[in-house]
């Protein structure tokens, strides 16, 4: 599993890579009420907002970590959003993109991510 | 300098901390949004049993002397000479053009009056008091007391108290010394409880000790508010915004609105009889997706109004929010367009409360 700054994680299997908000995100958002899922099919952009999702406090947005479309969407997270603090990289998946080209090089391994985190105390 | 250096703390930031609270920066202070439950765990349990809430950050005076009553009365139009002892009301301060400087609770404590006022708003409230005030009376602010907020449906049994809603009183709680009054700002039963500095978290932790008591933050303060329908200065109202308008007329006294003689009367007495051309409702999103504070408001593709305070009401189970909205469209049942990132979300026009006060009346 990758990491993004944005505190998405990344979990590439074959050709497709699940994507989601990390355990320390979910935590800093609190309980999740809301979220805003992309259309499938959506052509995204590193970097790019393509998702909402909103806490009892406030609104954050979602970034696409990678270049690719977008395969599929949690569809159960529309009526469970508290799945993703539950089972932030488990059941509570926001959406799957088919990779175009190579990963940014710039996605962490689960250390490194840690180690970012751990700056931002 | 970082931010938090700069910040004030209240006497219960030490016990914040030792539960868990996660600080942010409120009207200056640092308080507590959540403690390790959450918000919405917070605020559901608060209509369940009882909620602790620190609200020392707020503004506590004392206005002492003959004529108090009537000085203050220059500045607001709730009826404070008709308050008897051993009673509270809810009241606005006014500026010359009918606008809210801030809204306040004021007391009857018999030989004093006894005000609470919005933290954000303390530093203007007291020196506009100051300015009104005859000789011989007097404005004692009271930094060094502590203000505790108890609610909930449990409340009642934990501390039974000869008080009825709106009732406060000099009592012992804990074996400490307190001014405590059947009141709040969730819409629950409950006490608002002053008490010095150096016993507030002695007091805190013997309510906390009591069964069903959980800390509640500024988080779930705010959900449990907006449920209510109760207002939030900054957000709700403002210096622009006259009590005709907030929908808050019920707090002018009857003998104010005869005699129209408090700061700003002229402009209020003209909402009042020719009408406003916006009002404060509740507004019902469809849907899961919240609306919060500065969403504009259409209809037919027109903007009528804006929303000043949104969120998800963990009681309801659903977004709620008020705002203000020309005054043809504040109907109930009225649909509306709120537009939330660009795209328009269907909405209702509903009553407030959204949830049923349960005040012991």
């Amino acid at each position: 599993m990758k990491f993004s700054k944005d505190h998405e994680w990344i979990r590439l299997e074959g050709d497709v890579a699940t994507i989601g908000i990390t355990d320390h995100a979910q935590n800093a958002l609190g309980d999740v009420v809301f979220v805003d899922l992309p259309e499938v099919g959506r052509i995204v952009t590193a970097g790019e907002s393509i998702a909402v999702v909103e806490s009892v406090k406030a609104a954050s947005d979602v970034y696409a970590p990678i270049n690719g479309r977008v395969t599929e969407v949690n569809s159960a997270l529309v009526d469970d959003p508290a799945l993703i603090n539950g089972e932030p990289t488990g059941a509570g998946w926001f959406f799957r993109i088919a990779p175009d080209g190579d990963l940014p090089d710039d996605l962490m391994d689960a250390d490194a991510y840690a180690a970012f985190v751990d700056t931002l105390a | 300098m970082t931010e938090s250096d700069s910040l004030l703390t209240t006497p219960l930031d030490a016990l914040h901390r030792e539960l868990g609270g996660r600080m942010v920066p409120f009207a200056s202070y640092s308080m507590p949004v959540q403690y390790r439950a959450g918000i919405l765990t917070e605020h559901l349990h608060c209509r369940a049993q009882a909620g602790l809430f620190d609200v020392s950050h707020m503004g506590q005076a004392e206005l002492v002397g003959e004529g108090a009553a009537a000085a203050l009365e220059q500045l607001t139009p709730a009826d404070v000479q008709a308050l008897k002892p051993g009673r509270q009301r809810y009241g606005l301060l006014m500026n010359e053009a009918g606008g809210i400087v801030d809204d306040f609770m004021v007391a009857n404590l018999g030989n004093r009056l006894f005000l609470v006022v919005n933290a954000s708003r303390k530093h203007i409230d007291f020196p506009l008091i100051e300015s009104v005030l005859p000789t011989g009376v007097k404005l004692k602010p009271l930094p060094d007391r502590a203000l505790i907020a108890l609610q909930g449906p449990a409340v009642a049994a934990l501390i039974p108290t000869a008080l009825t809603f709106m009732g406060i009183g000099e009592i012992e709680i804990a074996g400490i010394q307190v001014i405590a009054s059947r009141s709040g700002y969730t819409g629950e039963d409950g006490l608002e409880i002053s008490v010095p500095a150096e016993h507030a978290e002695k007091l805190a932790r013997a309510l906390l000790a009591m069964p069903g008591v959980m800390p509640v933050g500024l988080g779930a303060r705010d959900s449990l508010r907006l449920e209510a329908g109760l207002c939030l200065y900054g957000n709700d109202l403002d210096e622009t915004t006259t009590p005709v308008e907030a929908a808050l007329t019920w707090s002018m006294g009857k003998r104010r609105r005869m005699a129209w003689d408090f700061r700003g009367a002229d402009a209020v007495r003209d909402h009042l009889d020719n009408g406003v051309k916006r009002i404060r409702v509740g507004i019902r999103p469809e849907g899961r997706a919240p609306a919060r504070g500065h969403t504009p408001i259409q209809q037919n593709g027109a903007v009528i109004g804006e929303v000043t305070s949104g969120g998800f009401g963990p009681s309801i189970g659903a977004p709620v929010a008020m705002g203000y909205v020309a005054r043809d469209a504040a109907v109930d049942g009225t649909f509306l367009d709120l537009i939330v990132r660009d795209k328009p979300l269907p909405a209702r026009i509903a009553p407030m409360p959204f949830h049923p006060h349960r005040y012991a009346r």
